[in-house]
């Protein structure tokens, strides 16, 4: 069997032939099969969805009751058989719920990454690899010059500042799915014990977290009560990066806008966007784990999905590794949720 | 070399000067002798480094990864220091990552051979940021936003003395300042100024207000003109030549046609200007002195500088400093007189009966140098003369600024407090373009001189009316029947080839919003530019 009979690429994203269904289609499809709960990646409309249970409640709390026929939860690890394709879902690493998607029939294993980092997240498995015949992965940041460093160094930073500018409200930007919560747990871990803030889109996902038994410490919302009129000097305040910039950061005293993100690497994207605290923290692999687990999945033949292809397709082919750019469209590798 | 490489990179990210300020503050008060005092004198400018060449960096890193992902990397990136910084391989089982002390003492030592070999093991050691900080130093561009004068006004925060002290002190140490940093803790005694040729803190004057001339007697004051050059102080002292910013910067080097003519002993404070033949020119002129490391022949032929001398503070070897105005300024026209230098001239004094007097002088200044000044300074007679900006015994007393009104063009939102609200505005005027059709031209810049309230308004507006972004600027709305009119204040105006329109504004600030009046109703650059200042 060719590959390409299991797995290819098509308008609508990953197709799979031989079972008929796609992998994190980005309209809707007959049956899908979903990575993990981020909107680029997570759609309504599909008529069944498969993907782990965490995954499907999150889908439920952004999307709706409705927002497929039917669902199927998979547990990490367990089989399950569609026309004569064994699929089976495995710890990614990227967020709550994140899966890697391995195919298996006749002998051929592909395994589709989905979204994923190798580094410890406390709100997630880490990252499994799997052995395969051909690995489908990510590279949002695959050019050499994104090596994140240590997230216990970054949060060290923003902890100092804290300390250091007890008159301001440090407002720091984090997706609300999944880099938020991680940071909470990341702010807890490093003794951060106050009560931190958080815009409402980040409270319903929080609730969510906590629902799988992620323990975030004293949260509340980061909304104005006139009668006190506190304006959280001296607070964390967790908000997604798009209200940063808007009339909602307005309620704070003096805020010192920080964002946590692997783009914060690069000086010029926190210079655009007029950060004065980047942290740089991503829920993706960075250069050094993209090409560590190319060479841990030892696969024949690597394709690259969406990202920054160029730089790790040249470093495929330095090291005598078959690669090839898939090229899919929808995927936000840009100012997205990554 | 981490703690520095850390405050670099916070203070290369925050844009206001209080926030430069703690960090500073932070990093002196926590980081030992003598990494402190390095890195103090790296950033106030006093220790530079031009170590490596961007083509020796690009060569060690593609000794060390595939050319062509270089490329793509540094393509990306757009700066080689950065690119370099993020790239360079780490590389297992390296030395352990040095101090800024040591970096700093072997580069001022090693050979240019031996400086390359250790930048490289210095790189295999760092991270990203320690190489970043390690590159930007060594190439002689550690551009984060610090001068001088704000190093020592957190050395001033940080021992809570007055920053008048520090200047005093500042000229006569050397880095890594341990002595400086001993009295700042209350370890020793202050140490001693007594250096020939050094810095005299100067005596500043407060801005006056209306009211206060109801208070003020008219005989206790003399007036002369604010003149619209540099402060500085000229020093010759055994045989010390030096002249310094008004912040105690040693600005010598570029002036060396002053130097030469620092034929005294004594201490002079006075305002540099462009002098050609005894009269003042435009403040274009001396900008084209400023901000220079040094000046050739060429260059000051063409913009010949001088001093005028308004107090005197040493006199051969005599502090004049206790007396009051009106003897330093018998003592200074006699120093003046003696001198005899082409480039030292006395600012004379202007005698007046009552302030309504002073008023129209003010409003209508005589035909010559009077003309390109800034307003007129008042100084008590029995002043002493007292370092920082004492309340009363000076005052500063404008002109009153020109006013323009402006359309609104592209808006940028603020930092701080303002972070949240559109608050830095481009303004333009009417102009012909080469179709003869009115079209705006951007002629300067302002973001203060509104209300809180205002801003609001502003902001809404911007937000309401936005064509098109660029990054973190806002195009906004602006025609001939449409657009928010700005009323203009600002104190003078020079040609400038760097702007498009070819004016550029002093101070501009909002002093009004017009609302009421339509975009067409704006003035034409034709209007601004019949306000040039003119050497006359």
């Amino acid at each position: 069997m060719k590959p390409r009979d299991l797995l290819c690429p098509s308008s609508v994203g990953l197709y799979c032939p031989l079972g008929d269904f796609h992998v994190d289609p980005v309209r809707p499809v007959k049956r899908a099969v979903i990575t993990h709960g981020h909107s680029d990646h997570a759609r309504a409309g599909h008529g069944s969805v498969l993907a782990t249970a965490e995954t499907l409640a999150i889908m439920q709390a952004r999307l709706g009751d409705g927002f497929a026929a039917s669902t199927e939860a998979l547990r990490y690890g367990q089989n399950v058989n569609r026309s004569g394709v064994e699929v089976s879902l495995h710890p990614a690493g990227h967020i709550l719920g994140s899966a890697q998607v391995k195919l298996a029939a006749n002998g051929l294993t592909i395994v589709v990454s989905g979204d994923f980092k190798r580094r410890r997240d406390p709100t997630c498995p880490a990252f499994e690899p799997i052995r395969c015949e051909v690995f489908v992965t990510e590279a949002t940041f695959g050019i050499p010059v994104f090596n994140f460093p240590d997230d216990r160094e970054e949060v060290a930073h923003l902890v100092k500042s804290v300390a250091q500018f007890p008159q301001r409200t440090h407002l720091v930007g984090a997706y609300a799915l999944g880099k938020a919560q991680r940071l909470i747990r990341l702010l807890r871990e490093a003794g951060h014990d106050e009560t931190i803030y958080v815009h409402g889109a980040i409270e319903s996902m929080n609730a969510l977290y906590a629902r799988f038994s992620v323990e975030l410490g004293d949260i509340a919302p980061a909304t104005v009560d006139k009668s006190t009129r506190r304006d959280f000097a001296g607070a964390i305040v967790i908000a997604p990066p798009s209200s940063i910039d808007d009339r909602w950061s307005r309620r704070f005293a003096d805020p010192l806008p920080a964002f946590a993100s692997g783009w914060m690497r690069v000086r010029a994207r926190a210079r655009q966007r007029q950060v004065e605290l980047p942290l740089v923290i991503s829920d993706h692999a960075d250069w050094n784990e993209l090409t560590q687990t190319i060479r841990d999945v030892g696969a024949d033949e690597i394709w690259i999905t969406h990202g920054n292809e160029d730089a790790l397709l040249r470093w495929c082919e330095l090291g005598g590794q078959k690669a090839r750019e898939l090229s899919l469209v929808g995927y936000d590798e840009n100012e997205g949720e990554s | 070399m981490r703690a520095f490489a850390q405050l670099l990179d916070r203070l290369a990210f925050t844009p206001q000067r209080n926030g430069k300020l703690v960090l500073l503050r932070d990093y002196m008060r926590e980081q030992p002798d003598p990494e402190r005092g390095w890195a103090l004198a790296a950033l106030a400018g006093e220790l530079v480094f031009d170590a490596a060449k961007p083509a020796f960096i690009r060569k060690a890193v593609e000794a060390r990864m595939d050319a062509t992902l270089f490329a793509m990397s540094y393509d990306y990136v757009g700066d080689l220091a950065e690119t370099v910084a993020l790239v360079w391989p780490a590389k297992p089982g390296a030395n352990r990552e040095p101090e800024f002390a040591e970096v700093v003492e072997a580069l001022r030592s090693a050979s240019r051979s031996e400086v390359q070999r250790l930048l490289e093991s210095w790189l295999d050691a760092l991270d990203a940021d320690g190489r970043w900080a390690l590159l930007k130093l060594v190439t002689g561009g550690l551009r984060v936003g610090v001068s001088a004068r704000l190093a020592k006004q957190a050395l001033a925060e940080m021992g809570a003395v007055p920053v008048s002290e520090i200047e005093e002190v500042w000229h006569s140490l050397n880095p890594p300042y341990d002595d400086l940093f001993a009295w700042l803790e209350g370890r020793s005694e202050k140490p001693t100024a007594a250096a020939p040729g050094r810095f005299r803190p100067v005596m500043l004057a407060q801005a006056i207000d209306e009211s206060d001339f109801e208070t003020l007697d008219a005989a206790d004051y003399a007036a002369e003109w604010k003149w619209d050059g540099v402060r500085v102080q000229a020093v010759s002292e055994r045989g010390q030549r030096r002249l310094y910013s008004r912040t105690g910067d040693d600005i010598g080097r570029a002036f060396p046609d002053i130097l030469d003519f620092l034929d005294f002993d004594g201490v002079v404070d006075g305002e540099l200007l462009v002098l050609k033949e005894g009269k003042v020119q435009s403040f274009g002129d001396l900008q084209q002195r400023l901000n220079r490391k040094t000046a050739d022949a060429k260059l000051t032929a063409k913009f010949p500088a001088g001093i005028r001398a308004y107090d005197l503070l040493l006199d051969g070897e005599v502090d004049l400093r206790q007396l009051p105005f009106r003897e330093r300024r018998a003592r200074l026209e006699a120093f003046v007189a003696r001198a005899a230098s082409p480039r030292i001239d006395l600012s004379p004094l202007q005698p007046f009966a009552s302030w309504e007097d002073l008023r129209q002088l003010r409003a209508h200044p005589p035909h010559g140098d009077p003309k390109l000044a800034e307003g007129l300074m008042l100084k008590r007679w029995d002043s002493i003369y007292e370092a920082g900006r004492p309340k009363g015994p000076w005052f500063k007393w404008k002109r009153d600024p020109h006013l323009i009104d402006a359309v609104l063009m592209y808006a940028q939102r603020g930092h701080g407090k303002r972070s949240g609200y559109y608050s830095d505005y481009t303004f333009g005027v009417w102009r012909e373009d080469a179709n003869g059709d009115r079209a705006l031209t951007p002629v300067g810049k302002a973001y203060f001189g509104f209300t809180d309230e205002e801003l609001k308004r502003i902001d809404k507006f911007v937000r309401d009316n936005t064509v098109e972004r660029f990054g973190p600027v806002r195009v906004v709305r602006a025609n001939k029947d449409f657009g928010l009119v700005l009323e203009v204040a600002f104190e003078g105006l020079q040609r400038s080839a760097r702007h498009k329109s070819g004016v550029a504004m002093r101070f501009p600030r909002i002093s009004r919003l017009r609302w009421d009046k339509p975009a067409r109703e704006a003035d034409e650059l034709a209007t601004l530019e019949r306000m040039l200042d003119e050497p006359r």
